[in-house]
């Protein structure tokens, strides 16, 4: 499912509300939660999971065209960890197959 | 603070102008709608934000931590997120503006 797979998805369930509220709603509620990351503040959505970050220290790392070594940076990495819900469901849907 | 679904709501009623109950509704169906996608074994590509990816786990060998027992983790489906690019390169930034 994509970006716009899902705002239709949305638009048959949510028909009272034009597919520009629907668009414009989706594109803020993602951005809200690349901002909040980038601030470095926590996603929390109860039976959907968590948005964290996760601290990567500095390290010496290589070029690997060159062989030259290089200092790459300390960095954060967001992290997901799914809820019980989000958990539990697509666990018991496995017994379907695996779509692309 | 954490960004929630009632903070999320509240920006869609502010930004977006949709009432604060279509608000609600709208960011649930969010969630949901990328639940169902990926209960049905669907894989979730966001551009701009990040992938939902679903893996498949065969049986391994675990113990109960508290026992010591052995007991086998069943195989299972389970849901990763996979940031993008953009995600990434914005949140990496963060280590060097702040400190957790």
């Amino acid at each position: 499912m994509t970006k716009s797979e899902l705002i239709e998805a949305i638009a048959e369930k949510h028909n009272h509300l034009s597919q520009k509220d629907i668009e414009l709603s989706v594109k803020s509620i993602l951005e809200q939660m690349v901002q909040s990351m980038e601030n470095g503040e926590r996603i929390e959505i109860r039976g959907f999971g968590s948005f964290t970050l996760h601290y990567r220290p500095p390290r010496k790392g290589r070029n690997p065209k060159t062989g030259e070594a290089v200092e790459l940076p300390e960095k954060y990495v967001p992290h997901f960890k799914p809820g019980k819900e989000l958990r539990d469901r697509v666990n018991k849907g496995s017994r379907g197959k695996r779509q692309r | 603070m954490a960004l929630t679904k009632a903070v999320m709501a509240e920006k869609l009623f502010n930004e977006v102008g949709i009432n604060k109950r279509e608000a609600k509704e709208m960011v649930d169906l969010f969630f949901e709608e990328i639940r169902l996608a990926l209960e049905k074994g669907k894989q979730v590509k966001l551009s701009g934000f990040g992938n939902f990816d679903l893996r498949d786990k065969s049986e391994r060998p675990g113990r109960n931590p508290k026992t010591g027992e052995e007991i086998p983790i069943s195989a299972r489906r389970v849901v990763t997120f996979r940031p993008g690019q953009k995600l990434r390169a914005r949140v990496e930034t963060y280590a060097r503006t702040n400190k957790h």
